[in-house]
């Protein structure tokens, strides 16, 4: 449940947050001995509501039943104040001893507070279960973190919807989805929602485009140099203005939040008011609640981001990244390590997949998948021959704030191909 | 802001308190004044110190690195970031949108307020509950209102259901998606919040203007347009300057509202310096740059409130001292 992107609306909380972060230290603290002596590990997770919230209450007392020494403190924190409680508990004495952790640039933003464990000889004996996703959590080849599901981003489309315009099968290709969008309009169907207002649902559409038009060679290097260095990126914004021209989006798209209400992007889908839209695969699990429609699951199925014609980059490669967890220099070793290590084991994680948040990083649980369509990502994402992570997490933060921002503004009729890219060079450039 | 007023209000009048002392009793009585005023003030003093002036002084030192919030200051910037700030057009806007902001609540919001509050202080059938109604907005969270109009603002959403119904369908608008309206929708939320706040106060005002004024003037055969411009709208002068005062500082500050219903966007559209400061502030986590931000921000609203302490309130200041000692 990458639902860092559930902003919106709950960024109220986060508002207020702002005020009490510097208050809310961690509640119970730990101890730094190890062996038989009781320590404690308490544990920040975004899971302040459904069905993933009681797997992770069931993890702490059965790690715990397991190990009598070991006490895991379980406080949920609501998603977007970590943004701002995880730098202020990071810059005091008393951060918690595991915490949400999103890997990539941001992951990497928080090594130089000195206050997260480098894990890599905890991990080293059993990460390739995970396989290689394992590494976007990874700075320098070292482990601070460890994901505990997997994302990958493509359509959620509407069967319904689809089978009334008269489409027989989900498109492959650019052309394909061109057709598609004319046939909903005229079947006087919304083709597909968009949540601008989020602005990193803008993001899927031109990476996509990018991973498309661009190597895999080339997205890598650009990654590594936080430099978008290549005229496929000005391909992918070019491809981006023809698409745009066709008006694919349902009225006032720029101002639709992505996930909250049933206003949102996601829940014009799951109210049948629109027949797609591109997220990650944590939307069923996001449109349920937003409709009172309990079928709405069965109705919805997936298709991967279709091939442009021309396009120098790999078809099959896939948009993704996951949620995971890192542990701080206080937390007690190995248990920290070790608790990390039980939350990847394939019987914690079934509870996980069955919660309906993402696929799970270790592959061995995959079997628990309940939905079909959540099946079929799974595949596709398994025969991927790279993963790009969003560039916004890959990317160190502020460079992934300007990137988002300037796609947005972007979709907003405000910018260029090519002031997207001078936009995020500017941002690295200024770190 | 009001501090400054209150601490004059202080020092004059134990001046005057003071002055019919006998000599004799002097030195002892200025003692035991000055250790009440120790005692009494240092409690408030220590926390103005520690959570408004000593911030406001290590915002301004984290102004100067590029800061990212995690570990020691590192990477001394200068003025670097005060300079960047000031000259990026994202800022400028949002800077330009605050004042657009504070110019329409005077020019617009102030009048209605005036208006209604005047219709409000007559005797008319169900006054108590017409004021309360006035009110009411203003009782809610800024987040509940932002939440409310953002679903109400909605396209084909129950503003333009009701305006298509009165026949004003031509009149809708993508109240939160387009860009040139963004802003004014921004405006009119923070309106319908905030215009309460303003109508009891100049009640408040109203309150205390006396009577026999209007009657007085009744009797010299004033209209009532008459009464109304030459006997009421000065006297109720002090609190319009107070209300003018508390709407542009608070129209320079506008956070929540936009925050919650744009986030400052369509492309920036709709941003304010405060929605801007926390984007890269905290969103970026340009920490040093974000501090930057606020002591600009900061600065701009101290000089604005000195100046208009200095130039329009001090004539409002002079006059309730000069009732409350005399």
């Amino acid at each position: 449940m990458r639902s860092i992107r559930k902003s919106a609306a709950i960024t109220l909380a986060a508002t207020a947050a702002l005020a009490l972060a510097a208050c809310g230290g961690s509640g119970g603290g730990s101890t730094s001995s190890t062996g038989n002596t009781h320590v404690t590990l308490t544990w920040w997770n975004n899971a302040t509501s459904g069905d993933l919230k009681n797997v992770w209450a069931q993890a702490a007392a059965a790690y715990h039943k397991a190990h009598p020494n070991v006490t895991i403190q379980v406080e949920p924190i609501q998603n977007e104040a970590f943004q701002t409680k995880v730098p202020a508990a990071l810059a005091g004495n008393n951060p918690p001893d595991i915490y949400q952790q999103w890997g990539g640039g941001q992951e990497a933003t928080q090594i130089p507070s000195g206050k997260v464990t480098n894990l890599t000889q905890y991990t080293s004996s059993w990460i390739s279960e995970v396989g290689p996703v394992a590494q976007a959590w990874q700075v320098s080849g070292k482990q601070y973190g460890i994901p505990y599901d997997l994302h990958t981003v493509g359509f959620w489309y509407r069967k319904d919807l689809f089978a009334k315009a008269g489409i027989a099968s989900p498109p492959t290709t650019m052309t394909q989805l061109n057709a598609d969008v004319t046939k909903l309009k005229a079947a006087h169907i919304v083709p597909i929602a968009v949540g601008s207002k989020d602005k990193w649902p803008d993001a899927f559409w031109w990476e996509y485009f990018a991973i498309r038009e661009c190597p895999t060679a080339t997205l890598k290097a650009a990654m590594k140099a936080v430099n978008l260095n290549g005229p496929c990126f000005v391909k992918a914004g070019q491809d981006l203005t023809s698409f745009m021209n066709t008006k694919p989006f349902q009225t006032g798209f720029l101002g639709t939040a992505a996930q909250v209400g049933a206003g949102s992007s996601a829940g014009l889908v799951a109210n049948g008011k629109a027949a797609m839209e591109l997220q990650g695969d944590w939307d069923p699990g996001v449109m349920t609640p937003l409709t009172s429609d309990k079928t709405v699951t069965s109705q919805l199925g997936w298709f991967p981001f279709p091939a442009v014609t021309g396009g120098a980059g790999d078809p099959t490669t896939t948009l993704g990244g996951g949620d995971g967890f890192s542990c701080t220099t206080g937390a007690a070793e190995p248990a920290c390590a070790d608790f990390l290590k039980y939350i990847d084991s394939p019987a914690v994680q079934a509870k996980v997949v069955a919660a309906n948040v993402g696929l799970p990083a270790n592959p061995a649980a995959a079997s628990a998948l309940a939905l079909p369509a959540m099946k079929q990502v799974l595949t596709y994402t398994g025969a991927a021959p790279y993963i790009q992570t969003y560039f916004d997490i890959a990317f160190p933060t502020n460079v992934g704030v300007a990137i988002d921002g300037a796609i947005a503004d972007f979709f907003a009729g405000q910018g260029t191909p090519q002031s997207i890219i001078s936009t995020t060079n500017q941002a690295a450039s200024s770190q | 802001m009001i501090h400054p007023n209150s601490a004059t209000a202080t020092a004059e009048t134990s001046a005057v308190a003071v002055a019919p002392a006998t000599r004799p009793a002097r030195r002892s009585r200025g003692l035991r004044r000055k250790l009440e005023l120790t005692l009494l003030l240092s409690p408030a003093l220590l926390l103005f110190i520690g959570f408004v002036l000593l911030p406001i002084g290590i915002a301004a030192y984290d102004g100067l690195y590029h800061w990212t919030g995690f570990g020691p200051l590192s990477g001394f910037a200068g003025l670097h970031n005060y300079r960047v700030a000031l000259s990026d057009p994202v800022f400028q806007h949002a800077l330009l949108h605050n004042v657009l902001i504070a110019v329409l609540s005077i020019v617009i919001q102030l009048p209605i307020s005036i208006g209604v509050a005047l219709l409000l202080n007559r005797r008319i059938r169900g006054r108590s509950l017409l004021r309360l109604l006035v009110f009411a907005p203003y009782v809610l969270s800024q987040a509940i209102t932002a939440v409310m109009w953002a679903l109400l603002l909605q396209p084909g959403g129950f503003v333009d259901e009701v305006m298509k119904a009165v026949g004003l369908g031509g009149l809708v608008q993508l109240w939160l998606a387009n860009l040139h309206i963004v802003l004014y929708t921004m405006f009119l939320v923070l309106t319908w919040q905030f215009i309460g706040f303003g109508i009891i106060l100049l009640l408040a005002g109203l309150q205390g203007i006396p009577a026999e004024l209007n009657e007085a003037a009744a009797l010299d055969g004033a209209s009532a347009w008459e009464t109304t411009r030459r006997i009421t709208l000065p006297l109720l002068g002090p609190t319009i300057r107070i209300l003018m005062f508390l709407s542009i500082v608070g129209s320079l500050q506008v956070f929540d509202v936009v925050w919650i219903m744009t986030g400052g966007g369509p492309a920036n559209a709709s941003s304010t310096m405060a929605t801007y400061l926390v984007n890269r502030g905290f969103q970026s986590y340009e920490f040093g740059y974000g501090s930057a931000v606020a002591v600009i921000m900061f600065v701009i609203c101290f000089a604005f409130a000195l100046v208009y302490q200095r130039f329009v309130l001090r004539r409002d200041t002079r006059g309730a001292l000069t009732r409350a000692v005399g």
